[in-house]
């Protein structure tokens, strides 16, 4: 079938402004959208811009808006979007050309949480044992590939981007509920003030971009939970 | 920062232990893009920041100034998409011993690999697991809350041959887990970081390692990096062949640049090949799969690997298994007549082949899953079946082929990462190598599932501390007068050319020409018709120019110079292959079919000249405890 990817562009070398370039091309229904991109840049269009990596959904390079939502293009099929695609930078991130965006910002929000395990008792010999159920708890979060399609898709985020953002809160979370962790209160007193996790107004925009599924609006409920009640269970 | 005179005398003495003459910055005249270098220095760079990386980046950095230099973000590195597990002899559920993994990496390695070497990342990995863990990785846990295992290809009970629980899981994402939590440590430890900066050349004086030049993407300045010591960990080649599990980031970048500084790379025919990935996108399904009891299926509904492998079956080396889904398919047994099979985790086929093979929990219960479990434990691998496949592997059968997944050889280095310059062991002042790109070699001819990540860790470990150690007494060494002379020329080259040839193109065709010729089953007839077409299509990328004349992020540039690597290691890979005649691991003959001992139980070294001719040696391996014998599972 033939067809049809009008792709954002802005190169700052060279517009003044951003535009939408049209490319027609064959593909298949199990085509994914990054194989579209890389078809055109390797022989329509070499200028054409964008990040990408493990192509399978896992390394998070290659978040972007296809047809309006937030998506991976390694993990959205042509079966899915139908013949017209449209592919934009994410938003509220700066462009800094074509598909590629600024993730600083986003990076510095996901350090503010302290995102690494705090622990200073002294290590057992071997494993800090684990139950299988205290495990459980923070399983959902673990799989955050950092991507920024929840951050970019929150209506929050894009009203002021100091607010810390989903993927930092997943982070969070992703210690605080960890049995293993003894900062659970220093990272909800971070979580806690202006521009934490009271931004968040539960329009599951979020977990409706996340390319891993994971259930952020919940484990966003289970921070603001936790610091009404100051309990982890 | 001049060396001292020791330093001179180690280095003459070294030179004369080589016929090969290394390749370092003159001091040479004008060039044009001097005037936009910036200059950094510290004790150690290393380059890349996948696991290899971090766990260098995250020991050099206790003692020693250092930077991590990626071309990608850190969370973006190809670890990421690790799935199994990682191998150690933890014993949390059954009786293990780090001397039967030692065994069962020798063995799987086709005694290609150096035995004091793996002796040493066996006996380190039980306590790099438990470092992991104090770390905060959230390993899968025992009902008593230990660390979990499962069983993978290849590693055994060393008395009873059956499959063992040794490889250490976070579901079927322990290689995401493991670089995010490597990331999370460096943040932690303040770990400076260069992120998207590509590393394009290696600076070599008086015979050591002086730094690296590096592109920033977002601005297309060139950087030198000036240091003591460099550690290179950038991964694999795998983007050399058509079906690959590897990311588009795996383009050999390391191994490249070292071998254009006139330095050898190790073992380069030896490339795994995974038996399961997707059917057609070669995206990876984990070994895990028939650790929990998964089966191969030929398109008449048999199991197999029973002919192939009748002790483990299923969970025979992966070289092995590859062999024999391509025999199956040669037969006349692939699945509606096409070049696939499926692969088969069912619970009711689990349950029923565990069974058979009288497979029992550690109470002695029989071992059976339900679709719940089958979820829980491979959430990944049922998410990429419906995504790509629209196939639900809970109630459907897995269409797969073998894929190309993983180098054994590379940069090659000591087990303390040091990287050595010729076939006598020297080693070379202030370079290290770790992780994929690098050689020590502990995986031979065919590595063991899991022992990539647990090589990583390991390697990445002691490569890090020996920097440090090393960057704490030696000198800088003075920086060329200019050092961005060879890199720039390299761009400079691709900015001009004709633009007659499409890379793309180029890129496709040896894609094919290495999966057909030099994949699985090789022949020295089929060889030589993909080094002609190398060749061929090397002459052909030296007419590839770029459209994007821009400096922000010009990623058809780097592309192309990425190419670049592929292609001249997808040569080497060929040359190294044809001279070997005999069939071993991951190289499997078709004219040499045996294993040949006699002439063929060591290492090859390729150099590379300055007008392109491949030069091979050969180093013995390392033998100590295990006499090479006949390989069966």
């Amino acid at each position: 079938m033939e067809v049809t990817i009008k792709v954002f562009r802005y190169n700052p070398e060279k517009d003044k402004k951003p535009s939408y370039k049209t490319y027609k091309l064959e593909a298949i229904e199990t085509d994914r959208v990054l194989d579209l991109l890389e078809k055109v840049k390797g022989y329509q269009d070499g200028t054409l811009s964008f990040r990408r990596s493990c192509a399978h959904g896992i390394c998070g390079s290659d978040a972007m808006r296809i047809n309006g939502f937030n998506r991976l293009a390694c993990k959205t099929l042509v079966r899915d979007t139908g013949a017209t695609i449209i592919v934009q930078p994410l938003l509220g991130l700066r462009v800094i050309k074509d598909l590629i965006v600024d993730m600083e910002p986003f990076f510095e929000h996901y350090r503010s949480v302290k995102p690494w395990l705090i622990n200073d008792e002294p290590e057992p010999e071997k494993e800090r044992t684990q139950s299988a159920a205290q495990r459980a708890i923070f399983d959902d979060t673990t799989k955050c590939i950092l991507c920024a399609c929840c951050t970019t898709s929150c209506p929050s985020f894009w009203a002021n981007e100091q607010y810390v953002g989903p993927a930092a809160i997943v982070a969070a979370h992703r210690f605080i509920f960890d049995s293993r962790d003894k900062a659970a209160a220093e990272r909800l007193k971070i979580l806690n003030e202006v521009w934490g996790v009271y931004r968040c107004h539960t329009v599951f925009n979020c977990t409706m971009a996340c390319p891993r599924e994971i259930q952020i609006t919940k484990a966003i409920g289970e921070v603001k939970m936790a610091l009404t009640t100051g309990k982890l269970e | 920062m001049h060396s001292n005179s020791e330093e001179h005398t180690m280095h003459s003495n070294r030179e004369e232990h080589t016929m090969h003459s290394i390749r370092e910055e003159h001091t040479m005249h004008s060039i044009r893009e001097e005037h936009t270098m910036k200059t950094h220095q510290f004790d150690v760079i290393v380059i890349g920041a996948g696991g290899a990386g971090l766990m260098a980046g995250l020991y050099a950095s206790r003692t020693a100034k250092t930077a991590i230099i990626t071309k990608l973000y850190p969370t973006r590195s190809h670890t990421g998409t690790a799935q199994g597990g990682i191998g150690a002899a933890l014993g949390s559920e059954e009786e293990d011993h780090p001397e039967w993994h030692t065994y069962d990496t020798v063995k799987g390695s086709d005694y290609l690999g150096d035995q004091d070497a793996i002796e040493f990342m066996c006996n380190e990995a039980v306590q790099a697991v438990y470092e992991l863990e104090h770390m905060g990785l959230p390993f899968d846990r025992t009902p008593e809350g230990k660390i979990s295992q499962r069983p993978f290809g290849g590693h055994t009970n060393n008395v009873t041959g059956k499959p063992v629980k040794r490889a250490c899981h976070a579901a079927d994402r322990t290689g995401h887990m493991i670089l995010q939590t490597l990331y999370q440590q460096c943040m932690k430890n303040n770990v400076n970081f260069f992120d998207e900066f590509q590393v394009v050349d290696l600076l070599m004086v008086n015979g050591a390692a002086a730094g690296v030049v590096a592109i920033e993407l977002a601005t297309g300045e060139m950087h030198v990096f000036h240091a003591k010591a460099v550690i290179f960990a950038t991964g694999g080649h795998g983007r050399i062949w058509e079906i690959t599990s590897n990311a588009y980031a795996f383009t050999g970048d390391g191994p490249a640049v070292i071998m254009r500084r006139g330095l050898p790379l190790e073992d380069m025919e030896f490339f795994q090949f995974h038996p399961t990935g997707i059917y057609k996108l070669g995206i990876l399904i984990t070994e895990g799969v028939r650790g929990e009891g998964g089966i191969l299926i030929n398109g008449k509904g048999e199991r197999f690997m029973e002919k192939y492998a009748p002790r483990v079956k299923d969970l025979a080396s992966r070289d092995v298994v590859s062999r024999a889904i391509y025999m199956e398919i040669r037969d006349g047994n692939g699945a509606n007549g096409q070049n696939y099979v499926y692969l088969d985790v069912r619970p009711e086929s689990v349950n029923r082949y565990a069974a058979l093979d009288g497979r029992t929990n550690k109470d002695g219960s029989p071992y059976t899953v339900t679709g719940e479990e089958i979820l829980a434990k491979l959430p990944d691998i049922v998410d990429f079946c419906r995504v790509y496949l629209g196939v639900d592997p809970i109630t459907q059968l897995m269409p797969i082929q073998p894929t190309a997944h993983y180098a054994m050889g590379g940069i090659p280095t000591n087990k303390y990462g040091e990287t050595i310059l010729d076939e006598k062991n020297t080693t070379i002042p202030g370079l290290y190598a770790a992780g994929e790109c690098a050689c020590v070699s502990v995986h031979g001819a065919n590595r063991l599932g899991t022992n990539s990540l647990l090589d990583l860790v390991v390697f990445g470990k002691h490569a890090g501390l020996r920097a440090a150690e090393y960057a704490k007494e030696a000198p800088f060494q003075p920086l060329p007068e200019h050092p961005t002379e060879f890199a720039s020329s390299q761009f400079e080259r691709i900015r001009h050319a004709s633009g007659k040839e499409n890379a793309f193109d180029i890129s496709t065709k040896m894609k094919k020409v290495m999966f057909d010729d030099m994949g699985i089953f090789r022949s020295g007839k089929g060889m030589e018709n993909a080094l002609q077409v190398i060749r061929q299509l090397k002459e052909r990328y030296q007419h590839v120019s770029v459209t994007d004349t821009g400096k922000i992020f010009n990623m058809e540039l780097m592309n192309v110079w990425e190419l670049g690597n592929l292609l001249d290691l997808a040569e080497l890979t060929t040359v190294s292959a044809i001279a070997r005649t005999e069939s071993r691991g991951g190289h499997s003959r078709e004219d040499y079919p045996d294993r040949d001992d006699k002439n063929w139980l060591k290492h090859t070294m390729a150099w590379v000249d300055e007008t392109g001719k491949i030069d091979l040696k050969y180093k013995p391996v390392v033998l100590t405890k295990y006499e090479p014998k006949v390989r069966t599972y």
